[in-house]
């Protein structure tokens, strides 16, 4: 596989016209999480005329809910959700400024559609590697909705954040389609 | 008639999720080495290397393997010789409290409309078998939202037979694609009924990787389910590649004569399982 592109947070568009489906990348600096229950909160809120917990603008957030950190760490195991019970709430953040997700799975056609419309991708992180990718998130806070527990909103600083381009911002696609017979 | 006591039942569930949790089982870290080997896509050889690192990370850090460390499913399976003092349900929960809370396991149980947290990760799902003999085993399965989604229930008519279970296996998987963490493991239940079939396909799923079913027949239709699985080129999480199944496990169950209940359910390569004998 090529040699991988390091990007950092938060990202423009320059940075997205650069992604093409299956570029690796290595992402570092500020990203936030958030799954089912922090986007139908975080968009209620929005609607609700209240400022978001974090800088849409350029910003990057990875659908994940870690375990808990044991002492010591800054945070526990950490790999990604499965993102297509995000692409309710996908095309709206991107249409705010949002730049990309990180998740596992396919995403429908709405979101790929935002992706194009708004200069987004969609990155790939490895699936069930949650001990793997804890290693490089160097620090991490709560930043809203406290009582959601791992569903909470955290920032989350990163350092070398391994990245697959699973949809680009041209309607690339990474995922191979099922050979049916 | 040999007499166990709770407490005892509690301290074992407690550790075996904990472990379960942070160390792969040997089937299927085998099966990985395995699949390293016959892999031919190089972003599918990447991703089967990443898990065996994630493996080894896991194991040197204490962190769990996957951050769903599941909702804690049970098969207990009771000797009838042998007598639990105390309330045996309660006392898997309660090892299910203590594991989940010491080993800094995630906590994925909730209402299922208001989605509150219950905060502890019970309740447990638990099967109860009666066995011969004076012990008790308990297998658990920690099992993750994201493969458990793609998992499917349907009653086929019994014309469909064995065409119509392959086509909807193989379709279920393919409909999947990278959303359960291939490569995964592939419980499929036929016959029972409506209910019972999902069970056996998740009981299917205890079996060890490397154990073929003991009828030569069931044995058959597994290797050809299997083969048409990793023939649909999916690979590891998605990316290509012809691991996109570790196992397929089949259990059958007589079942009426109207009908042919189906289930599969899928098991991601995160597939923390363990199971202990009192
Ligand atoms: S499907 Fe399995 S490996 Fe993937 S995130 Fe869920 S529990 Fe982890």
């Amino acid at each position: 596989m090529s040699e991988p592109i390091r990007l950092s947070t938060p990202l423009k568009d320059e940075d997205i016209a650069g992604l093409k489906t299956g570029d690796k990348v290595l992402l570092s600096g500020k990203i936030y999480t958030a799954r089912d229950a922090a986007h139908k909160r975080l968009l209620a809120d929005i609607d609700a005329g209240q400022k978001p917990p974090f800088e849409l603008e350029g910003a990057v957030i990875y659908y994940v809910g870690p375990s808990p950190a044991p002492p010591g760490r800054p945070i526990g195991s950490a790999g990604p959700t499965t993102s297509y019970r995000m692409d309710t709430y996908a095309p709206r953040l991107h249409s705010m400024g949002v730049k990309a997700s990180i998740g596992k799975g396919k995403r429908g056609d709405t979101v790929k559609d935002a992706l194009q419309e708004f200069k987004g991708v969609y990155f790939g992180a490895t699936g069930g590697a949650g001990a793997l990718l804890s290693q490089r998130i160097t620090s991490a806070r709560i930043l809203a909705y406290e009582d959601l527990g791992p569903e909470a909103i955290r920032e989350l600083e990163v350092k070398d954040f391994p990245l697959l381009v699973v949809n680009d911002s041209f309607g690339g696609e990474l995922y191979v389609k099922p050979r049916i017979k | 008639m040999r007499t166990i006591n709770a407490g005892a039942i509690t301290d074992v569930v407690a550790k075996i999720c904990l472990e379960a949790n942070i160390k792969a089982p040997d089937d299927v870290l085998q099966a990985f080495k395995k699949s390293q080997e016959t892999e031919t896509s190089p972003a599918g050889l990447e991703i089967l290397n990443q898990l065996l690192e994630n493996v080894k990370l896991a194991g040197e850090t204490g962190l769990p393997l996957c951050q769903d460390t599941g909702l804690a499913v049970f098969f207990v399976e009771l000797g009838t010789d042998c007598r639990v003092e105390g309330d045996l349900y309660q006392a898997i929960n309660d090892g299910v409290r203590q594991g989940y809370e010491k080993g800094y396991l995630r906590k994925s149980v909730c209402h299922p409309l208001t989605r509150k947290n219950t905060g502890d990760n019970t309740p447990a799902i638990i099967h109860l078998d009666l066995v011969p003999g004076d012990k008790i085993r308990i297998k658990f399965m920690a099992k993750g939202g994201g493969s458990e989604n793609m998992s499917r229930a349907t009653m086929l008519t019994p014309a469909q037979g064995w065409e119509g279970i392959k086509k909807f296996v193989v379709n279920r998987v393919a409909e999947a694609g990278p959303n359960p963490c291939p490569p995964t493991i592939v419980g499929v239940g036929i016959g029972g009924t409506f209910d019972h079939a999902p069970i056996l396909a998740k009981k299917a799923l205890f079996r060890p990787l490397d154990q073929k079913h003991s009828d030569p027949e069931i044995a058959a239709m597994e290797d050809e389910l299997f083969a048409a699985i990793n023939d649909l080129g999916i690979g590891p999480m998605g990316m290509g590649g012809n691991t996109t199944s570790l196992g397929v496990k089949i259990e059958m169950a007589p079942c009426h004569i109207a009908s042919l209940p189906l289930a599969v359910n899928i098991q991601c390569h995160s597939a923390r399982h363990k199971e202990v004998v009192i």
